[in-house]
């Protein structure tokens, strides 16, 4: 394909010119620096109209000549030569073999250049922002952690994957599903549901729930990988399929489907090709306790940082929705948070028979 | 005082409870099974007898360090040690001290280690003593010089060398064998003697003239049960740390192993001999008034205040006797009851001037430098005497001293090649913490550390500040070792085996104060170091990283890049954004003295700035200069011709050498400190060496 050998250099382009300003400094007798745009809340915004968690322009200079950053500098060298190197031989990595093979010791000194994957990581982020590139273009991807199961069919490497016809296990979401790596060949679904925990996906594929109700059944095992996320895009995209998202009935749960909906702030810049706007949040919501009369007892005592975490949440620019503040306050008020699988109480197939058919019947999610 | 008082408490202790503690709980159990069954008082009374002090401390040998075989030998070794050198001392001879340690077996030789009985010799060339005297001073507990006055010295109650040997006795049956010579004229005569434990009265086995090669001075024997083990409170532990409170000595130590160590004298002065004082009134107790009310010489009681206490003169005696509504003609023994009751009170009440403190001597900072430098290794050096301070009415003077770090030479060995680390190892982070040496009256403390006053003051204080690690509630952290050494007329143990310094506020205040000076000194050293070491660093990591990222630079650029160039431009500008010149600076090397740091040694790879620097230096010159004579020779003919310090002979050649009449003891401690740097603002000062000397700021 044309377009991704034209895309490539230019990642590739920009890599080079990361070389160009050490060596155009050193000529000019100046401290090389890099320009990295702030990944951190002071530095996003939320973009109302487009629904859209954006990044502002506020940078951090990286120098080489100051003992606090000289060796994140040389670390970002040292990762920029890595990623050219992929772009070269076109070849696809992890994070952690990115690590592996920058790791080495300096010369004459006891000194890793690395000591730890945690620092080489934020270090692929800052390139990823800084350089305008998505990590995909950068070669690098995620572990596969994510699952899907429904009426839809991809071409992955030339192979035919039919997804409803994989079992109860379905099929494993890559982490890189970029038109040029996944194709989607024919989606006949109506929507789909996104769940927090492979359990209730598990519950809901060996049910069958999706033949019954013909729609997609996604997870991410936890915090989505950005795999899940862009397919969920794509498909609410190209094929208009609306997206539902089911997750615990705690702060962490509020969050994923915020992240999904709106984007991270870590990775804001990403927001425009990740984010599902119009995802809606089916459950658990603190209504529900009631609503479906979950016992008390299954319900779990909001701690400290929970408390914490609901309050923060109540402050970010895409939680002031009076819905929204309604249903955290009503979590706070009860003190209690709720798993998925606090369903089970009921019903094994609770979940399937009762809790979702209901919610899809009443049309009662929250936006 | 105290101790007096002590001892004969517990004497009367005994004699009331013992008997009374084994028939009561008899009775009452016997009352309780067959009321019928009783004892008499006149039963009772015919059970009652004195019972000695020896059989006392028989039974209780604990009191006196005697606990365990391992302690024991030490304490054995300590006694005769202490006496040697005391007695060395006030007769006004440099000592020279032989320890020998020899495994005793029955048949076939035993190890060391193994050996549970030994032979502990010790010989010095001290003023010897008198025929008359040896049985007593070895074989009779409580018998001595030193208990009677207020005087500075090592041992204070005449138990310890007639308690080792009674304990020889005890458990191997030995006689302790002595020799003694008081001069080349006199002859020497040999004494077994042996401890009557009932009467506390000495037997003599054998008393012989013999040949002796010495031609003065005491030789001990004793045979002991002991356990024999280096390490930690070892008698070879022990020797050491006298060595660094004593540069003054010359020590040979013959191990049961058979090596031979030696720890030469490096300070060629004798200390200052300490004067004996009178008792302050307050540091007297009722009881003890009482008592000195019943002995004293005088007629009459202003007479006796003036005359009985120091710094009482003899119109503050009339003052007190009218604030206490006594007559000053009234007769010290009529006054009995709340008489003396009121005196005492009027006593601790009356402003009276703080006791004389020239009858300590403390060892001084040159001296401690010289020591530490001796036996420790490090990298710096300091020492701090306090000005005199009292407690309870005694006299005592605080001194610290600190050796910290690794000596260059050691640094660089441990420089394995660069092994790459893999995840999760890290730097091996130094978790050694610091050592505390402890000393009273120049005698090692090595047991109970947590109890003494001292090693609480160097818990308490917070090294943080000088830029050290330390955990809550622990020792700093870091290669260092702590000296405090308290020297006072009486040091108030917290037991008569003399292990740990009593916690008196006045004590544990001038013990911090003193750590803080030493303290404050290592701050500035660390702190100096530290930013050299980080100048070094920056300049080095840049350094490093260059490397890296011009090859990665490089490699981006498709290899095409002239490396060198990129290199050398960058290396331009590392060095223009860390300070050339600075790291010297930092150091404080452009500064005079070391480091303008007072009283200190520092030890680079350079070599050695600082006091004991000079010190050494002149004594490997004329080792040089004179192969034939050896040093301690060399320094016994120099102090005892006249007592000048080595630095002063260095300073003014040794052809100038000063009168030997201009220099009294009283100036000793003057030309202790008379180090040129801090010369001028200590000359002439005799016991206030430290007040002025503190740190200064580098230029």
């Amino acid at each position: 394909m044309t377009t991704k050998t034209k895309k490539t250099t230019l990642v590739e382009k920009k890599l080079i010119g990361l070389a160009d300003i050490v060596i155009q400094s050193a000529e000019r007798s100046k401290d090389p620096t890099f320009q990295i745009p702030i990944r951190a809340l002071s530095n996003v915004s939320f973009n109302e109209r487009k629904g859209l968690i954006e990044m502002g322009s506020k940078k951090q200079e990286r120098s080489f000549f100051n003992v606090g950053m000289a060796k994140k500098f040389m670390q970002t060298v040292l990762v920029a030569d890595a990623l050219s190197e992929l772009q070269r031989a076109d070849l696809t990595t992890s994070l952690r073999e990115i690590y592996y093979r920058t790791k080495h010791t300096i010369k004459d000194s006891h000194e890793n250049t690395f000591d730890t994957q945690d620092e080489s990581d934020p270090v692929i982020e800052d390139l990823e922002v800084s350089l305008a590139a998505l990590r995909e273009e950068l070669h690098v991807r995620a572990e596969n952690s994510g699952s899907i199961v429904g009426p839809v069919v991809f071409g992955d490497d030339g192979d035919r994957v039919d997804c409803s016809k994989l079992g109860k296990g379905g099929y494993s979401v890559p982490s890189i599903v970029e038109p040029e790596y996944l194709e989607i060949r024919r989606c006949t679904a109506d929507f789909v549901l996104l769940v927090e925990k492979g359990t209730q996906w598990n519950r809901l594929s060996e049910d069958k729930f999706w033949r019954r109700y013909n729609c997609v059944l996604l997870t991410g095992n936890g915090q989505p990988p950005r795999g899940v996320r862009r397919l969920a895009r794509r498909l609410h995209e190209e094929y208009k399929l609306p997206v539902y998202v089911l997750v615990d009935n705690d702060p962490w749960g509020y969050y994923i489907y915020s992240v999904i909906k709106q984007g991270s702030i870590n990775l804001a810049f990403e927001s425009q090709r990740m984010a599902i706007p119009k995802a809606k949040f089916m459950g658990l919501s603190s209504a529900d306790p009631e609503r479906y009369e979950l016992p008390r007892n299954v319900g779990i005592k909001l701690n400290e940082k929970d408390i914490a975490r609901a309050k923060e949440l109540m402050n970010y620019e895409w939680f002031k929705k009076p819905a929204w503040q309604t249903e955290i306050k009503r979590m706070l008020t009860s003190g209690l948070k709720y798993e998925l699988d606090a369903l089970a109480n009921k019903d094994f197939q609770y979940l399937t028979k009762k809790y979702l058919p209901r919610k899809l019947k009443e049309k009662d999610w929250l936006d | 005082m105290a101790k007096k008082k002590k001892e004969t408490a517990s004497e009367t202790e005994s004699k009331s409870s013992a008997p009374r503690e084994s028939p009561e709980p008899a009775a009452k159990t016997k009352a309780a099974a067959k009321p019928a069954e009783r004892v008499t008082a006149v039963e009772m009374g015919a059970r009652q007898r004195e019972i000695s002090v020896s059989e006392f401390f028989t039974k209780n040998r604990h009191l006196l360090g005697f606990d365990n075989p391992r302690k024991a030998l030490l304490t054995c070794v300590k006694e005769a040690v202490d006496n040697a050198l005391d007695a060395c001392e006030e007769a006004g001879i440099l000592p020279d001290v032989t320890v020998r340690l020899e495994v005793v077996s029955n048949g076939e030789p035993v190890a060391p280690s193994q050996a549970s009985r030994f032979r502990v010799t010790v010989t010095d060339n001290g003023p010897g003593i008198i025929r008359q005297q040896i049985p007593r001073i070895f074989a009779k507990l409580l018998y001595g010089s030193k208990f009677h006055r207020l005087r500075m010295s090592r041992g204070q109650q005449g138990i310890g060398i007639s308690a080792a040997g009674m304990y020889g006795q005890l458990t191997t049956g030995k006689p302790v064998k002595i020799i003694s010579r008081i001069g080349p004229k006199a002859s020497a005569h040999f004494f077994e003697v042996q401890i009557d434990t009932k009467k506390n009265e000495p037997l003599v086995h054998e008393n012989k003239q013999i040949e002796w090669e010495q031609p003065r001075g005491t030789q001990v024997t004793l045979e002991v049960e002991g356990k024999y083990q280096k390490g930690r409170a070892s008698v070879d532990e022990w020797l050491e740390q006298t060595s660094i409170a004593n540069p003054h000595v010359k020590l040979v130590y013959q191990t049961p192993e058979g090596e031979t160590k030696e720890y030469p004298r490096t300070y060629h002065e004798l200390p200052p001999q300490p004067r004996e004082i009178k008792p302050h009134p307050y540091g007297i107790e009722f009881g003890m008034l009482l008592k000195m009310l019943q002995d004293t010489k005088s007629h009459t009681l202003s007479g006796f205040l003036a005359g009985d206490f120091c710094r009482v003169s003899p119109q503050m005696a009339d003052e007190i006797c009218r604030a206490a509504k006594v007559s000053p003609d009234a007769k010290p023994r009529e006054l009995k009851g709340p008489m003396a009751e009121m005196l005492y009170k009027t006593l601790q009440e009356t402003k009276i001037m703080a006791p004389p403190t020239n009858c300590i001597s403390p060892i001084g900072e040159k001296a401690i430098l010289a020591g530490l430098y001796k036996q420790i290794k490090g990298e710096f050096y300091t020492a701090v005497s306090r000005p005199p301070a009292v407690y309870r009415g005694n006299p005592f003077i605080i001194e610290a001293g600190l050796a910290y770090g690794n000596r260059p030479q050691d640094q660089n060995k441990p420089q394995q090649p660069a092994v790459p680390k893999a995840e999760g190892e890290h730097e091996e982070e130094d978790s050694e913490l610091a050592r505390v040496i402890r000393y009273a009256n120049r005698v090692p403390l090595l047991y109970q550390q947590s109890a003494c006053s001292t090693f609480k003051a160097v818990l308490s204080t917070t090294w943080k500040n000088y830029g050290l690690t330390q955990s809550r509630g622990a020792l700093p952290g870091g290669p260092m070792v702590i000296f405090v050494h308290m020297a006072s007329v009486w040091v108030p143990f917290t037991s008569e085996s003399k292990e740990a310094i009593a916690d008196y506020d006045e004590i544990q205040k001038e013990i911090t104060l003193a750590l803080r000076e030493c303290g404050r000194r290592l701050g500035l050293f660390v702190r100096r170091r530290e930013r050299a070491a980080s100048e070094f660093r920056r300049r080095n990591i840049f350094e490093l990283y260059i490397e890296e990222v011009v090859e990665a630079c490089n490699r981006l650029k498709g290899g095409t890049l002239p490396k060198e160039k990129l290199k050398g431009q960058l290396q331009k500008i590392a060095s223009a954004r860390t300070g050339g010149q600075k790291t010297d600076e930092a150091l404080g090397k452009t500064a005079g003295g070391p480091e303008g740091l007072p009283h200190s040694i520092i030890v680079t790879t350079d070599g050695v700035e600082g006091e004991t620097a000079l010190a050494t230096q002149i004594e490997a010159d004329q080792a040089a200069a004179l192969p034939t004579a050896e040093p301690d020779l060399l320094g016994d003919t120099l102090s005892a011709d006249e007592p000048v310090s080595k630095e002063k002979t260095a300073k003014e050649t040794r052809a100038k050498k000063l009168p030997k009449k201009t220099i009294t003891k009283s100036d000793q401690i003057a030309l202790f400190a008379g180090e040129p740097v801090v010369k001028k603002k200590l000359g002439g000062k005799s016991l206030k060496p430290t007040k002025t000397a503190g740190p200064r700021k580098p230029k």
